[in-house]
């Protein structure tokens, strides 16, 4: 069934029609958005000669070797080496180069998070940090390669724009919206196919948050993969009548303080949505906002202090509380708290 | 000293001739399993069988009914993706049900994508972050000193992984403490994940690498049987078990000099072939980490089949 049509916004007609089916995204086309990432950096290495793409020994899975096939004197793998790729393109950034240095997340926000900090962000160079294997999208290589608190890490670092794409289409788009910014972004992807939900006129602006559903009874905010499972539980209320605004939160920081406080007033609730530990993260940014200026009742939905391990992605997603069923009943229980205050 | 209450530990070793036996069934479940879970990394588990088991069939002090023992020797595969050898081999040896193996990488699993040394009983370190299972073998080889225990540690690693700064930070720290209690065996097998190492960042010449900071270095073909014994009893901390008498003894079926030089660690650079024994999978790079059909894994069990005869 469709449930009101016009309520969604850059959403596809035909996903917005199944999302309350048993089957939310059977008729969705699927990509990890790690692929997207790399399908991006072809456009831009015909467009900008500045652009480079470093590698660490994950170029195949990363598939930023089709960069380097195309572009090979602009590509550089420096092996299993995280940590002097970080500090090279930072070098590589002072001279006017834009380095993409692209790993998984663990090792990019971990391993080399020293060089991420001293040598990117301290002297605020233009290097794009880019990240697959965001959250727990590695489900079955279990914890040493889920990225599970990238997200609060960059977050905490001055100068850093965190960025985490919902969807293929939008996550082509901030490749892009990051390569126009100067300074450091932190670009976030997942391993596992994720459905694509957004029409091209997706309006992908850096620290610009998107209402992909309206609503006033409550308010879902989600980044990267939990968006699409945001909007299956705002379709699934829908079914009971409750109407919950959803909020596409692709740019983690700067947060946009101003959509984050419209939703706070005009539905009175809010349910954070994030596949990363609950510290420090989408949660942590909005609980600031809301206990500084306008504290209304919230949860958080993301990993709690607890690593994981191997298993599917969505089953995992399942296990762990992050799947649309426990945003809805989230949605219910920040309600029910709304009513009583 | 712990009482040996394990018959594992007094009996004879196996012959030369049987380890490759064993070496042949661990690759069976290794192909099995991978293919069970239909993701792993069956090259790098391949390239290590070999030495994976001669470590813990014939080499290693160890005693799988109590895998915590604190006089055990220490094995860790510090290139973790390629645990599923590390898993076989354990089972094998008897440190948990065979069964298990076909959980691997699933959901309630003890089994994980990358070992998990709080879930898989035998397994001495959490790896799957390269570069990091040496730092920690360093650790345990020192913590053996301060304790006084003659156990001795042995540590994998891969040729992409010596790419990595802190494996160096080890090579460089062992020898300055004297570790001849800590071995480290380099998987070389000349292909990492995206392709052949010396297309990516090529970290030849190894052995004199590893001399320069002041190793030890033996030079072994990783899949001869007859040179990976006697090169790993070589460098034991302690006297390997023939002449110590105390620990049950071994097949006198090899020739082992001990070339342990007291206060020097040891590397030994095992030359080996990315997916060993499985003739399709041998030295080619995109079986780094893809799992094998149907159709493959029957034709690898097939090959196993013929080799075992
Ligand atoms: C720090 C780190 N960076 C990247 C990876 C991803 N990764 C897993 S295996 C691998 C290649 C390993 O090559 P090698 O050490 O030669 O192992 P082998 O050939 O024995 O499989 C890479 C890059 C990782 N596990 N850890
Ligand atoms: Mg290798």
């Amino acid at each position: 069934m469709s449930d009101h049509p016009s309520r969604y916004h850059h959403v596809l007609p035909e996903i917005v029609e199944q999302l309350a089916s048993d089957k939310p995204f059977g008729a969705a086309k699927m990509q990890a958005t790690r692929y997207s990432y790399a399908d991006a950096m072809l456009e831009l290495g015909e467009r900008n000669p500045d652009v480079v793409v470093l590698d660490a020994d994950v170029s195949k899975s990363m598939r930023t070797n089709d960069f380097a096939k195309r572009f090979p004197e602009r590509s550089f793998n420096f092996g299993i080496a995280e940590q002097n790729m970080m500090a090279a393109a930072a070098g590589m950034a002072t001279t006017g180069l834009i380095p993409f240095a692209s790993t998984y997340a663990v090792f990019a926000s971990l391993r080399a998070l020293d060089q991420v900090r001293n040598s990117i962000h301290y002297p605020r160079l233009n290097v794009k940090i880019a990240a697959s294997h965001s959250g727990i999208t590695p489900g079955p290589d279990g914890v040493t390669h889920q990225g599970q608190e990238d997200l609060s890490l960059l977050r905490a670092i001055a100068n850093s724009t965190v960025v985490a794409p919902a969807d293929p289409v939008s996550a082509k788009l901030a490749v892009h919206a990051a390569a126009a910014y100067d300074g450091p972004v932190y670009l976030s992807f997942t391993r596992d196919p994720v459905p694509t939900i957004y029409s091209p006129d997706f309006p992908l602006r850096l620290g610009r948050a998107v209402v992909v559903r309206d609503g006033w009874d409550a308010t879902i905010i989600a980044l990267r993969d939990l968006v699409a499972h945001a909007l299956v539980a705002a379709a699934r209320l829908a079914e009971a009548g409750l109407e919950v605004r959803v909020i596409d939160c692709h740019t983690l920081k700067p947060l946009d303080v101003e959509c984050v406080l419209r939703a706070a007033h005009e539905t009175g609730a809010i349910v954070t949505a994030e596949n990363n530990v609950i510290f420090g993260g989408l949660g942590s940014a909005v609980a600031e906002v809301l206990v500084e200026n306008h504290p209304i009742p919230m949860q958080r939905i993301g990993v709690r202090d607890i690593f994981t391990e191997s298993g599917p992605y969505l089953a995992l997603l399942d296990k762990y509380g992050m799947s649309a069923r426990h945003m809805a009943e989230a949605v219910r229980q920040v309600m029910a708290r709304k009513r009583r205050a | 000293m712990h009482q040996v209450s394990s018959a594992a530990r007094t009996e004879i070793g196996p012959s030369i001739e049987e380890l490759k036996g064993t070496a042949q069934v661990i690759r069976r479940d290794i192909i099995t399993m991978i293919h069970a879970a239909q993701a792993g990394h069956p090259g790098g588990s391949l390239s290590a069988t070999d030495i994976v088991t001669a470590l813990y069939f014939r080499i290693m002090r160890l005693d799988p009914a109590d895998p915590h023992w604190p006089d055990r020797d220490r094995f860790i595969l510090s290139k973790g993706h390629a645990c599923p050898v590390w898993y076989a081999a354990l089972a094998e040896r008897g440190f948990f049900d065979k069964t298990h193996l076909a959980t691997l990488r699933k959901l309630d699993s003890i089994l994980q994508g990358h070992a998990d040394m709080k879930k898989t009983p035998g397994i001495d370190m959490t790896v799957g972050s390269l570069g990091q299972g040496i730092c920690a073998g360093l650790g345990m080889a020192l913590a053996g000193k301060l304790h006084g225990k003659d156990y001795h540690v042995f540590v994998m690693i891969g040729d992409g992984e010596s790419q990595e700064g802190s494996v160096w930070e080890a090579a460089l720290a062992a020898p300055r403490w004297k570790l001849d209690n800590l071995t480290v065996i380099v998987d070389n097998n000349g292909i990492q994940n995206d392709t052949f190492t010396d297309d990516i960042m090529p970290v030849e010449p190894l052995a004199e690498k590893w001399r320069a900071f002041r190793w030890n270095v033996i030079e072994i073909d990783g899949h001869k049987m007859e040179e990976i014994v006697p090169a790993l009893e070589s460098c034991l901390y302690r006297d390997p078990p023939d002449s110590a008498g105390a620990e049950g003894h071994q097949p006198e079926d090899c020739d082992t000099t001990v070339t342990r030089r007291p206060g020097i660690p040891t590397v030994i650079i095992a030359k080996t072939v990315k997916g060993r024994g499985v003739s399709f999978m041998e030295n080619v790079p995109a079986w780094h980490g893809a799992a094998p059909n149907d159709a493959q894994a029957q034709a690898a069990l097939a090959e196993f089949a013929e080799g075992l005869r």
